[in-house]
This record gives structure tokens, C-alpha cells and sequence, in this order.
């Protein structure tokens, strides 16, 4: 167990492929075992495609009720030894909320796919948003950590399928690829190496499985079946699985070891880009499609001579508050574009030494490039 | 419980979280003497409950893998579990309040995709953990916390709700009927496809209280008293029916 490459599932080459697609083919190449999902714009391809192909590839594939039986069918398909994954839009997050909290607390590996959309609410079903970044954060309730990724092309959103998976896996954690309108429905050409490398979770017969001696640690993962007894349970629990429901110090040990298995290991988690860093005096901080369009208006820029750069966040949570801090410190201001009001705006501030500046656009519609460019020309 | 039944119980876990003279305490006896009777295997057997004191019953006392979930969302949880191991023996255990009010329609639901699953779903007619508030089983006119005037609503016959959704196995006895909630329970584990028992269970503590319904044994007497069978319950009228526990099969796969 641990990592392994194994082949690929497709065979090598090159694929032409819709975003959401990619997230199935990602999810059949990570040997996902369970997909539950309900329907929903703009997210409803991917279980499309995974309704066909999971059949050839021998994995289960539901559809459920509602978002909320789907997200607890994949928990318990997952502590019965499947990786599992359940796709959605805002509404449906909205509504899988409760089963993210309780798959932190009992360490349950899962995906999530949040094809965002324009929301509040309903909002505009087919139309593009971001607004879905805090919730990826704080949308249970309580206190916990999880990992977000924000990919940018359909190639990325079948390669952080699978990476999304190893996470999971990796660190007993909901995992949350938090893709756009724009990405799920944009059709790119992509391409598939002849292996993947996979992360298999640890078994370790007989040890605790809900508790470590160090204080960040992951422990392994038996399923149900193997004869352990296991005690699943989301009340506040021992490394046993044993309720401890008035124990200050078993929750507080509890929560911070949550806390601590993910942001102690941001070092591995973590993944951004940057591009032109080296003379820049305006930083273009950015995530998702948004970051598509403000490379080609940084590019632009830079050919009539400005000194500009750019941050791709790839892993929105953990945050890449460090490197931020870092590179703030080098440049004169931060522009952080989005399709929402500024939500990874305002993480930003809390760690630039720089001025920073949100802009936010909320009309259903991705950030056009030009829209970028004629605001770093009014920062430089 | 007899002591015959304590070896199928987590070692370590002594003392139950049932109120003196609660119901659910019998059914997680009657559960017990069923499989043993069966000689299922434990460690191929895998224990669903949500929230509320009938989840308690196998989390954390049996011996076996427990998934203690969220309110209302047991058949959920244990309809991935199942449909990636088959060869798990799942059981899905949960109160009237967390299996037919906030989680109705994952039950309706999982009786019509008719998922291999056995629900005992144990019925004390309120919400016992919480206080004693009024639930989707609560009788009309019946006081609970939340209606000091009396239930102004019907309650829901969880037995016709089940079979109407396509259950396989559905049946209802109370908790005073041991022998035959054995045997039904059996029957239930032995059913392939979804088998759903409805066990009546007193709750002195909370409904009881409220109800003036007596000491526990009193309750007990009542319930007894109250139970008609299916073929006698043909012959009653409406009227005579107000206040009866139907009990029997309402179907049955095998037949």
C-alpha cells in the first residue's frame, strides 16, 4: 500500500475531451470504486459519462435521492474499502454540507467535485461563479480542515482528479475540487501518460484507527469486514472509535490533530505557479479559469514593457499564505481577480505586507482578459 | 439481557444509556437472540444507526463494525456500504424520529430500489433523546413536549409507508411480544432485498410521563393489551381500532 504506479486506464495519448469528462476519466484512472451523485447544472456530464463507464470498468456507480444520500452513500462506500466521489454544484455543496463535517471528524477519505456555478441559490444554473471558495472552507459546521484544489483546464481537471484521490487517501480527508462552469463545460485537448501514480490508504491491523501518538498524524484505515470492530462514529470519539462526548481534553486533542494533519503538511499539499516574479512590481494572485485570463493580460502587459507578474494558486486550502507573505514583500502591490466578492481577496490580506486589491465580478460571465489588463494598468 | 447474549457485546462497554424502563433495551436483547439463533458471524456483519436512543443500541454495544451516522441519513450511509461489499450483512438500526422524519425519504427510497438491506426501525412513538417532542409516529391528540394541547396531526403507519414503496419483508410487533419479534427479525436477516420491522417500543420516561400512561410495567400492560393481530384487526371497526397496535407481516417476499 503507500504509492504505486499503476497504468493508465485510457490508453496513452492524446484526448479531446469536455472538463467535466476529464473529472470521469480522472476519477476511472484513480480507480474509484463509488460514485453517487444527483443531477445538476453544470455538473451533470460527469455522472453522465461515469453511468457508462463505470459499468466497463466494474466500479458502482448511483445515482442517489438527493445530494445529501449521495454524500453518505460514498462514506459508507468508502469505509466498505472503495475510493469514492460524488460530484455537484452549488445547491447540491450547499446541501452536502453536514456529510463534509462528518467525513472530517470520522477521517473519511472521499472527493468532492463542486462544479461552481453563479449562485446565490439557484442563481444562474448555467452560467460561471467562484462564489463557492469559503464554504469549501467553512461550509460544515464546527472547526476543521480540509483541502481544496482549483484547476484551470480541462487537462488539470483530470490530472487533480487523480491528485485529489492521492489526498484523500493520503490524509483520511474530504477532498474538494472546486471547478467553475467555464472549466466543467469548456472542451480542450488533453493528454494521458501510460501510468498513474496512486495513493492507496494504509492498513495497519489492529492499530487505533482514529488516533496517532504524534499530534499531526494520519492513522491507517481499516474497512468494514476485515474483523476489526471498528466503531464509526461523528460524536467527539477516542483513537478507538469509543464516544467521549464530555471530555474537554479528547475533543481538544481531537480537533487540533485534525487541524494539524493537513496544515502540518502544507509543505506536500500545497501547489501554485508563478510566472515573471523575478522583476515584478504588480502580482496577479489568481485561481480557476480567472487565471487563464490573467495570464494572457499579464503577457500582454509585459510586451509593452510593464513589470508584471502572476500567482496561480492550484491548492486554494491549505491556503499558500507563506509564499504570499514572501512575495508580498518583494512587490509593490497584489491584484487578486475573481468571480465572486473577494473571498480569497480578503485570505490574501491577512498575509501580504503589500497593498492588495480586490477585483470582483459577479455577472454569470468569466473575467475577460481585457477587463484584467485595464485594471493592472491602473495599478502600475 | 441474558448472559448467554453478552459475548456479542463490545468488550469494556457496561452500562446502557436507556432510561429505566425504556423499551429499547428489550430490542437490543430480541436483535441479539435473533442472530444468535441465526449463528450469523459478526465480523461479517456491518451495524448502521443514526441519532437518537435506538442508535444507541448497537453503537457502541455490539461486537461488530458500527457506523454511527448523521440524523435521518442511515440508509444512505448503508447503501454505499452495501453496494461495494455485498457480502456485508448489513442492518440498519434507528428510531421512528431518524429513520421516517428526517430521513422519510431515504427510507422510501431505499424500500423501492429494494437494496439488500434488514431496518429495524424502533418506534416509541416521540423524540426520547431530545425531551420528548412530537414525531411523524406521534398519536393524534397524544401530548409531547411540543404539543401540550395534544398531537393535531394524523402519525404515519410506517408499516403501509414501506410496503407501499416496494419493501419486501415488512412487518410490526412490539417489544411485549418477544417470540414473534425474534422470529420476524430472523425472518428480516434472512430476506434478500429491503426488510423493514417496525418494533414498538414504550418510552416511560418521556411519552409515558407526559401521557399519563403509568409505571413502566404499567406501560407494558398497555401495550400489550393494545396489540391486535392483523386477521383480528380485519373484523374491528375504525372505531375500535383508535388505540391498537396492529401487528403482524404485511409482506413478505417469501410468500
Amino acid at each position: 500500500m503507500g504509492w504505486q504506479k499503476v497504468k493508465s486506464t485510457l490508453p496513452a495519448g492524446s484526448y479531446y475531451f469536455s472538463g467535466d469528462e476529464a473529472v470521469a476519466e480522472g476519477a476511472i484512472a484513480a480507480r474509484c470504486g463509488y460514485c453517487a451523485g444527483y443531477p445538476i447544472t453544470p455538473a451533470t456530464e460527469t455522472l453522465e459519462r461515469l453511468s457508462v463507464r463505470f459499468g466497463e470498468v466494474g466500479a458502482v456507480f448511483m445515482q442517489m435521492e438527493d445530494e445529501i444520500a449521495s454524500i453518505c452513500s460514498c462514506i459508507g462506500a468508502s469505509w466498505a474499502g472503495a475510493k469514492a466521489m460524488t460530484i455537484t454544484s452549488g445547491p447540491g455543496f450547499s446541501l452536502m454540507q453536514e456529510g463534509i463535517g462528518y467525513a472530517v471528524f470520522t477521517e473519511t477519505p472521499v472527493v468532492i467535485v463542486d462544479a461552481q456555478r453563479a449562485g446565490p441559490s439557484t442563481g444562474q444554473a448555467t452560467r460561471v461563479g467562484s462564489g463557492d471558495i469559503m464554504q469549501a472552507k467553512w461550509g460544515s459546521h464546527g472547526d476543521y480542515q480540509t483541502i481544496a484544489l482549483s484547476p484551470w483546464s480541462v487537462q488539470e481537471l483530470y490530472d487533480q482528479t487523480i491528485n485529489a484521490f492521492n489526498l484523500a487517501e493520503r490524509y483520511r480527508v474530504p477532498v474538494l475540487l472546486m471547478a467553475e462552469e467555464a472549466t466543467a463545460h469548456l472542451r480542450e485537448r488533453i493528454q494521458v501518460g501510460e501510468e498513474v501514480a496512486l495513493y492507496n490508504r494504509e492498513k495497519k491491523p489492529g492499530a487505533p484507527p482514529f488516533g496517532t501518538e504524534e499530534d499531526d498524524g494520519v492513522p491507517p484505515m481499516p474497512t468494514f469486514g476485515d474483523g476489526e470492530k471498528l466503531l464509526v462514529t461523528g460524536s467527539t470519539h477516542d483513537e478507538w472509535g469509543i464516544r467521549k462526548i464530555t471530555h474537554p481534553d479528547v475533543h481538544e486533542r481531537l480537533v487540533r490533530r485534525l487541524h494539524n494533519k493537513i496544515l502540518h503538511h502544507r509543505q506536500e499539499i500545497v501547489q501554485y505557479e508563478t510566472y515573471h516574479l523575478e522583476d515584478a512590481s504588480v502580482v496577479v494572485v489568481c485561481y480557476g479559469f480567472t487565471a487563464r485570463s490573467s495570464l494572457f493580460a499579464v503577457e500582454r502587459l509585459r510586451e509593452e514593457g510593464k513589470k508584471i507578474g502572476m500567482v496561480r494558486l492550484k491548492t486554494l486550502w491549505p491556503f499558500a499564505g507563506e509564499a504570499l507573505k514572501d512575495i508580498s514583500s518583494r512587490v509593490k502591490k497584489i491584484l487578486v481577480p475573481e468571480m465572486n466578492m473577494g473571498q480569497v481577496a480578503g485570505e490574501v490580506m491577512k498575509y501580504a505586507s503589500c497593498e492588495v486589491v480586490s477585483y470582483s465580478q459577479v455577472n454569470g460571465e468569466i473575467i475577460h482578459p481585457h477587463t484584467i489588463m485595464e485594471q493592472l494598468r491602473r495599478l502600475s | 439481557m441474558v448472559r448467554e447474549l453478552e459475548k456479542y457485546l463490545r468488550p469494556g462497554i457496561g452500562v446502557t444509556t436507556y432510561c429505566p424502563g425504556c423499551g429499547e433495551a428489550i430490542l437490543m436483547g430480541l436483535i441479539l437472540r435473533a442472530i444468535d439463533e441465526l449463528g450469523l458471524n459478526m465480523d461479517e456483519m456491518l451495524f448502521v444507526s443514526g441519532i437518537g436512543c435506538a442508535a444507541w443500541i448497537p453503537s457502541p454495544y455490539f461486537n461488530a463494525d458500527t457506523l454511527h451516522t448523521l440524523h435521518g441519513r442511515t440508509i444512505a450511509f448503508a447503501t454505499g456500504a452495501k453496494l461495494v461489499n455485498p457480502k456485508l450483512k448489513v442492518m440498519v438500526i434507528s428510531g421512528d424520529g431518524d429513520l421516517a422524519d428526517i430521513g422519510g425519504n431515504h427510507l422510501i427510497h431505499g424500500a423501492r430500489r429494494n437494496i439488500d438491506l434488514t431496518v429495524i426501525c424502533a418506534n416509541n412513538m416521540n423524540y426520547g433523546m431530545t425531551g420528548g417532542q412530537v414525531c411523524s409516529t406521534t398519536p393524534l391528540g397524544a401530548r409531547t413536549m411540543t404539543t401540550h394541547q395534544g398531537n393535531p396531526f394524523r402519525p404515519f403507519d410506517l408499516c403501509q409507508l414501506v410496503k407501499a414503496a416496494g419493501a419486501v419483508y415488512v412487518a410490526r410487533y412490539a417489544v411485549t411480544q418477544p417470540l414473534a419479534l425474534v422470529k420476524s427479525i430472523k425472518k428480516a436477516l434472512k430476506t434478500e432485498g429491503f426488510a423493514f420491522i417496525e418494533a414498538v417500543t414504550p418510552c416511560p420516561v418521556q411519552f409515558g410521563r407526559r401521557n399519563k400512561l403509568g409505571k413502566p410495567a404499567d406501560m407494558l400492560k398497555d401495550l400489550m393489551a393494545r396489540c391486535v393481530t392483523r386477521e383480528k384487526a380485519e373484523k374491528l371497526s375504525p372505531e375500535e381500532l383508535r388505540d391498537k397496535v396492529i401487528t403482524g407481516e404485511f409482506a413478505d417476499g417469501a410468500d
